[in-house]
């Protein structure tokens, strides 16, 4: 039973965002919104983890699966790109690498650098302590 | 007989169903066995049921008639990533300039990137905008190369191959350009392949997984904004 009252909750906020992907005039698909709905309802404490704890979990980690489907549809999109398709997968397979690298090294330099500075402040203020 | 079996395909509701579990359990045991990364359940999953489907004569359309009662289940799913978010919350509250330029910087790589090659492998303006969105969650990234004119069905194919690619090579990147940091981790492979590589930066950790979901969220919003200017630039 209680399995069943978390997967409806989470039914439930995925309802609530396909409304809102329907009412509001923006290209964002419902799972954003159910996700901000989701997050802001645990923000504001109108919902505990815990009511949704095991089914979210399970949800989450089979997520992979849920791709399969949707990929395999890929076959029927082939002869789009028959033509140039090294082009178009060379573009995919550098960019995604690149962004990747992007991404990642401007967060970490940014929360070394930040790191570093407050050491550097904690150290100071110890001097003058002394 | 072999008439009667392909009949029994073609209408059976959880072949789809079957095959697509069971070819995604034969790449877990790959995995385990070898350990190899292309060996990725997900793309073994893939890579099998399209045999399968080719060996049995098995048309797409009674195969994703049982197999997308699966994928109903994904927008579900994707609305649960906020309960790690949730959970992670003080480490972006911590690193709030960092994971927020780190995004920006992401969106902004991404689409300079695609603009510098198409232009120097010469491709046409509507292949520029269908590749465009390539890095952001496929319902926000369909209507983006919707609104600038691209060809959908392609724009949602490099979509999934760059989800895959993440999926696949993330940990393994992100160990040579040593990039060590989780929430560093997370932005990355958030940003550069939405929902797929989450469920990789998912199974790397809790902060590793919220802060890919925060990527998600983050660059499909940014894109939809950026995308339109960058769409007159080539």
């Amino acid at each position: 039973m209680r399995y069943v009252i978390q997967l409806f909750i989470i039914i439930c906020f995925s309802f609530a965002g396909e409304l809102l992907h329907r009412v509001l005039p923006f290209p964002i698909p419902a799972s954003i919104y159910g996700i901000i709905l989701l997050f802001s309802a645990l923000e504001l404490r109108l919902l505990k983890v815990e009511h949704i704890r095991e089914v979210s979990t399970t949800l989450i980690i089979s997520m992979p699966v849920m791709f399969v489907p949707p990929a395999v549809g890929l076959i029927n999109t082939w002869d789009n790109i028959k033509n140039n398709w090294p082009e178009y997968l060379l573009i995919t397979f550098a960019s995604t690498f690149v962004v990747m690298a992007v991404a990642g090294w401007t967060t970490q330099r940014l929360i070394q650098w930040r790191r570093y500075r407050r050491t550097q402040k904690t150290s100071k203020n110890g001097k003058v302590n002394a | 007989m072999e008439k009667l079996m392909h009949e029994f395909l073609a209408e059976s509701v959880y072949m789809g169903v079957m095959l697509t579990i069971g070819t995604y359990c034969i790449g877990i045991w790959l995995k385990k066995k070898t350990g190899w990364t292309l060996l990725n359940p997900l793309l073994v999953s893939i890579v099998l049921s399209i045999c399968f489907l080719y060996a049995t004569g098995t048309t797409y359309e009674s195969y994703s008639e049982g197999a997308s009662t699966i994928s109903y289940l994904l927008t579900p799913a994707t609305v649960c990533l906020a309960v790690p978010l949730y959970e992670q919350i003080e480490h972006l509250k911590r690193n709030y300039h960092a994971v927020t330029l780190g995004i920006v910087a992401g969106v902004l790589s991404s689409m300079l990137s695609i603009l510098g090659m198409v232009l120097l492998l010469g491709m046409d303006h509507q292949a520029y905008v269908t590749l465009l969105p390539k890095s952001i969650t496929t319902a926000i990234g369909m209507s983006v190369s919707e609104e600038l004119g691209g060809n959908v069905p392609v724009t949602i194919l490099v979509i999934v191959l760059t989800g895959i690619t993440g999926n696949i090579f993330a940990e393994k990147f992100l160990r040579l350009i040593k990039v060590k940091e989780p929430i560093a981790k997370g932005i990355a492979i958030g940003s550069a392949s939405h929902v797929i590589g989450t469920s990789k930066a998912m199974e790397m950790g809790q902060t590793e997984g919220a802060m890919s979901s925060l990527a998600i969220v983050t660059s499909g919003v940014l894109t939809v904004i950026m995308a339109s200017v960058f769409a007159l630039l080539a």
